[in-house]
């Protein structure tokens, strides 16, 4: 009590209230830094700028860091491994019985594969450099999921180069800097990936939530999906190459079909980034774009009024509408200058008698002297 | 009376310094370890400070410096800037609203409202981001990231009485 009766005591008031006008300001203030960051995609942030200085300075923090976390990994796998030898030699024997079969396999198939594209002359795509980095920062939280990898544009990285662990896709760059990369990874929530089933070829739509499975989502076709499917790259949109390894399918426990990522299945240290340009990248859209256009061949509209009233004289329906009997033999088809567009040379003048034939016109479909 | 103890509290003590302590936290937990296939959990660790700076005392300096460390989580995580700053402020708005009831609860009881924040906070950046991005994240995983946010509370707890009594006109 004596505290607010003496001058120092009212001080309380006045500085919740300030206090509570400090946070309506940094409200408003948060509230429009978010407005102000409405992308219209991943890649183009209004706070690129800042993204990216961050970025440059936690980089090598992030390396260094890390470094005892690799040594101290490194020493579980080695005891790992070792408690293990005997185990993992029997293991080993095994998949490399059946890794020189598949080998066989592989050879005889690449080499028909080889020689089938030569006989139909299929363009096959550009080779794919790729570039080695670290993941040195790893954002795991629900609302994003990525990474900061120690290569940026002075390795030649670029925005939208897919990523690869040593067993699947990873993600793709979204943010480059000249010593640092941020891979938006497929399990992001903002994450699309077109991807295709392997074994039906049916097309989805990989849609992370931030969860460790992502959703298949849009899938057509029927019975496009069952457990255990391989999951690819579809290469639809041209953001990642075609058949890349994605994952297997599996039922999640809501019900949707989920996939289990390959890139989970070891350790996120080091990963490849494919400098990868689709066509519509690597092609030059102005030459594509330049050249005269195809002639378009227009019919002449008045020859197209004489031709459907000659067609209604002649043809039975057309006679009767006219109050006239049919003719008695096919009647001529239209001849002399109106029943050829003016539009068209004498050679070409052919064409547009095929026009009215695929209209559902039927006084003009109907073949002339027809009962 | 003596105005030793009315001595306004050193804001580098109370608020720069566990500040940063955070964010050396988060830098640390962001880091790509994993054992034996397992990664390591990501706390919201600001949320130690959201909360204990309004149990201890209200201040003009915290909710800039709490916008500060929301929109460094932005940067070091890559989410849409802004996000985790509005998240904790609003988290720290229903604390510094409620610190009345808070103050004097016993230890289980502010565990129990450390939870509740986090989770408000949480709640709120799940309902931005669904905005942000049409789509709802992962609901497991929020509730993954709450489980572990919550066992920071010793830490704020910690916190609370190192600095509660140090200014005696906000007891």
């Amino acid at each position: 009590m004596a505290f607010r009766q003496d001058t120092f005591g009212e001080l309380k008031v006045p500085l919740a209230w300030t206090a509570g006008v400090a946070l309506v300001v940094c409200v408003v203030i948060a509230t429009g830094l978010m407005l102000s960051d409405r992308r219209g995609t991943v890649e183009n942030t209004a706070h690129a700028a800042t993204q990216q200085a961050v970025d440059t300075v936690v980089t090598p923090v992030g390396d260094v860091l890390s470094m005892p976390g690799r040594w101290i990994s490194g020493v579980f796998t080695f005891l790992g491994s070792y408690w293990d030898a005997a185990g993992e030699n029997r293991r080993l024997k095994l998949k490399l019985q059946e890794a020189q079969r598949s080998q066989d396999r592989t050879t005889a198939l690449s080499l028909e594969n080889a020689r089938l594209r030569t006989i139909l002359g299929i363009r096959t795509d550009p080779p794919m450099p790729m570039v080695t980095a670290r993941v040195v920062l790893d954002a795991r939280g629900p609302f994003r999921r990525a990474q900061l990898a120690n290569a940026g544009s002075d390795l030649g990285v670029a925005v939208g180069f897919p990523v690869m662990s040593e067993r699947g896709v990873v993600g793709r760059v979204v943010g480059v800097t000249s010593n640092a990369s941020r891979i938006l990874l497929l399990k992001d929530v903002s994450s699309r990936t077109p991807v295709m089933i392997a074994r039906s070829n049916a097309r989805a739509i990989l849609t992370g939530d931030g969860g460790d499975n992502p959703r298949l989502e849009n899938l057509r076709g029927f019975d496009p999906v069952r457990a255990g499917d391989r999951i690819l790259t579809s290469g639809d949109g041209g953001v990642y190459p075609r058949g890349l390894p994605i994952g297997r399918a599996v039922k999640g426990l809501d019900g949707r079909w989920r996939v289990v990522l390959d890139s989970d299945m070891v350790a996120l240290d080091w990963v490849r980034i494919l400098q990868f340009k689709d066509f519509a990248q690597l092609a030059d859209p102005n030459a594509l774009s330049r050249g005269a256009m195809p002639g378009v061949i227009t019919e002449d509209p008045q020859a197209r009024i004489l031709r459907d009233a000659a067609s209604a004289l002649t043809s039975p329906q057309g006679a009767r509408a006219a109050g006239q009997a049919p003719a008695p033999s096919a009647a001529k088809p239209p001849t002399g200058s109106a029943a050829v567009p003016r539009s068209v040379t004498p050679s070409a003048a052919e064409k547009p008698r095929a026009v009215p034939a695929a209209t559902p016109d039927p006084a003009a479909t109907a073949p002339a002297g027809r009962p | 009376m003596s105005f030793q103890a009315a001595r306004p509290l050193d804001p580098v003590r109370w608020l720069v310094a566990p500040a940063l302590i955070c964010l050396a936290a988060t830098l640390l937990l962001a880091l790509p370890f994993r054992f034996f296939g397992l990664q390591l959990p990501e706390p919201v660790v600001p949320m130690i400070c959201v909360f204990a700076w309004a149990v201890i005392r209200p201040s003009v300096i915290s909710a800039p410096v709490i916008l500060t460390l929301g929109l460094v989580l932005d940067l070091l995580w890559g989410s849409p800037f802004g996000l985790w700053g509005l998240s904790m402020l609003i988290g720290y708005g229903l604390t510094l609203t409620m610190r009345a009831m808070m103050t004097g609860q016993s230890r289980m009881m502010m565990w129990f409202w450390f939870m509740t924040v986090s989770g408000v906070s949480l709640t709120a950046g799940y309902l931005f981001t669904t905005l942000a991005f049409d789509h709802p994240p992962s609901l497991v995983g929020a509730i993954w990231q709450l489980f572990a946010t919550s066992l920071l509370f010793p830490f704020a707890n910690r916190l609370i009485d190192r600095f509660d009594d140090a200014d005696v006109r906000f007891r």
